[in-house]
């Protein structure tokens, strides 16, 4: 297998595919994020038109689109900060637990990571219904309404989140820590090291790496969260209350009509987890990971 | 002190499977249990009077077999596609084979759901909307990045010498691919397929985007949320079509479940 083209022509079919569904969308996306390009653009009634960075321009002199983003990162920090802290605990738990408990907690957790994310919204909303809710019946709070509340629908959605986020990072952690060799760990404890210690002065540094794919995972996952913002708030919740960034690019532009402004908030989206993901690469390169 | 911690274990279990009981639990209950002021959580007279009302009624059959076959194509030609580039970046070493791995790795990161405006006109002027293959299309490309990422490391872990001895036994280089490393792989292709059948299966953002005004070529995710109604949720009927959308990928999910740890493990430690 040394002939001199052969690779490129084993990776012409993903190049053709993410070529065209990937790089010329990113193109696309700016391209109309400087155009004039509502409703009748779209039904052809009038021309496009280039306005620079008009659409920009109304996008940051919005005081919504200001607390869309500021949601967005604390719903995001929050989520990925509760995934990890889940996560890593159970990791760690997993460890020293007898066989069954441990077989039962990772089934458990299996099924949580393998349920849909639409189902999971719908069955957590029905959990915390507002007179039918298990939650609510158990808790004594009868009709008290948690997507009423910003904060409280918000919270609601970022517990769906966590769960069906925190086995990846649970597994992930947890393989990670099994390959770190039970010799290091034996010494350390036959030196006195609590679990505390061992787990930050030994696992963590260890795992770098393996932490670092995580917490990157974590981050871009939650960003750009939307089926359960939009299933459990209906589309962003009460006078767009829980808005995302995500959901609010698709309402301005699916539900406004406003592709120009939609689009122009899609790039902000992109600018910013490009950011992460350099972030991620610099990581990578500074652990030694041969690519 | 290990007594403490199984408990606290199992307590943890209890709590993470809840939900999904409850789900099982709230489609399998009578109407007049669901609604209850008084939720209990068991039933005693089980029905399957919401699943009957989920596939008679609202021909939720259909839209089951909608979302398996856009799942079962993207992740045969996402596979297929995947495994010829994972071939390509182990076994050859060429100029730009890095920069092409992080290209690869970059594509992972994007997030697709902000192409939803350029995609939706892309399939427009494909006259693609309403049909099954824009799903299919848009989701091959979005699970190829992390397929090809993930199926690297299982390539990467069969010998060179072993297609090397085929050659000289006179294989040609197709035989190679097709008869030596893809059966020898086809463990990795089983974990990959798991991520690429629920990325498919869970659409829910681009199946509410394409599919406009065709009902009859809806995938499970919006045809659920026929259920929410303004006066009152059919909560019997939510939790039926749930769970119908839950069971395919969970059997999926523990079939392959330590391959999908060592998968996971080979892409994340490459």
């Amino acid at each position: 297998m040394k002939q001199r083209f052969t690779p490129l022509w084993l990776l012409l079919p993903a190049a053709v595919v993410l070529g065209g569904l990937f790089l010329y969308p990113m193109y696309q996306l700016g391209l109309i994020s400087v155009l004039d390009f509502r409703q009748a653009q779209v039904s052809g009634g009038q021309p496009t038109r280039f306005v620079g960075l008009d659409n920009y321009v109304q996008l940051f002199t919005d005081p919504q689109f200001w607390s869309v983003l500021l949601a967005t990162v604390g719903f995001a920090a929050a989520c990925v900060v509760a995934t990890l802290a889940v996560g890593a605990g159970l990791a760690v738990l997993l460890t020293r637990i007898s066989r069954v408990p441990r077989l039962l907690l990772s089934l458990a957790a299996m099924a949580a990571w393998a349920v849909p994310a639409v189902s999971g919204s719908t069955v957590w909303l029905f959990l915390f219904d507002t007179d039918l809710g298990f939650v609510n019946q158990l808790l004594g709070t009868e009709g008290f309404n948690w997507m009423y509340d910003r904060y409280s629908a918000f919270a609601l959605v970022g517990a769906v989140v966590v769960w069906s986020s925190f086995p990846f990072v649970m597994v992930t952690l947890y393989a990670g820590i099994e390959a770190i060799s039970r010799s290091v760990l034996e010494a350390a404890a036959l030196d006195g090291a609590s679990t505390w210690r061992t787990f930050w002065q030994i696992m963590v540094p260890m795992l770098r790496p393996v932490l670092a794919v995580v917490v990157i995972q974590s981050i871009i996952w939650d960003f750009k969260i939307f089926t359960q913002i939009y299933v459990m708030t209906r589309g962003g919740g009460l006078a767009g209350q829980n808005l995302t960034l995500n959901v609010y690019a698709y309402q301005q532009a699916f539900a406004s009509s406003e592709y120009g402004l939609g689009s122009a908030i899609g790039v902000v989206m992109m600018l910013i987890l490009l950011a992460v993901t350099v972030l991620y690469l610099r990581t990578l390169r500074r652990s030694g990971e041969p690519l | 002190m290990r007594r403490v911690l199984d408990a606290f274990a199992v307590l943890v279990a209890a709590v993470v499977i809840f939900p999904i009981y409850w789900m099982v639990l709230a489609a399998i209950k009578p109407a007049g249990e669901i609604q209850s002021l008084h939720q209990r959580p068991w039933t005693l007279s089980p029905s399957l009077d919401a699943f009957r009302r989920v596939l008679a009624v609202n021909d939720f059959g259909r839209y089951l077999l909608n979302s398996l076959i856009v799942a079962l194509v993207v992740v045969v030609i996402s596979g297929l596609i995947a495994f010829l580039a994972a071939v390509a970046l182990t076994r050859f070493h060429f100029r730009f084979r890095t920069t092409i791995l992080v290209v690869f790795l970059i594509a992972q990161m994007v997030p697709v759901e902000a192409l939803t405006i350029p995609l939706f006109f892309l399939v427009r002027d494909l006259g693609a909307l309403n049909t099954l293959g824009s799903l299919m299309l848009v989701h091959t490309a979005f699970t190829l990045p992390f397929a090809i990422w993930m199926l690297r490391g299982f390539v990467a872990a069969v010998p060179d010498e072993l297609d090397e001895a085929a050659q000289l036994d006179g294989a040609s280089r197709l035989t190679v691919l097709w008869r030596i490393l893809f059966p020898l792989i086809a463990p990795g292709l089983a974990a990959t397929s798991v991520f690429s059948f629920i990325h498919a299966w869970d659409d829910f953002l681009f199946a509410r985007t394409f599919i406009i005004s065709a009902t009859d070529r809806q995938t499970l995710p919006m045809a659920l949320l026929v259920f929410f109604k303004p006066d009152e949720n059919d909560w019997g009927a939510i939790m039926a079509a749930s769970t119908l959308m839950t069971v395919p990928v969970l059997i999926f999910f523990l079939l392959v479940r330590r391959r999908l740890v060592s998968g996971l493990g080979g892409a994340v430690k490459d």
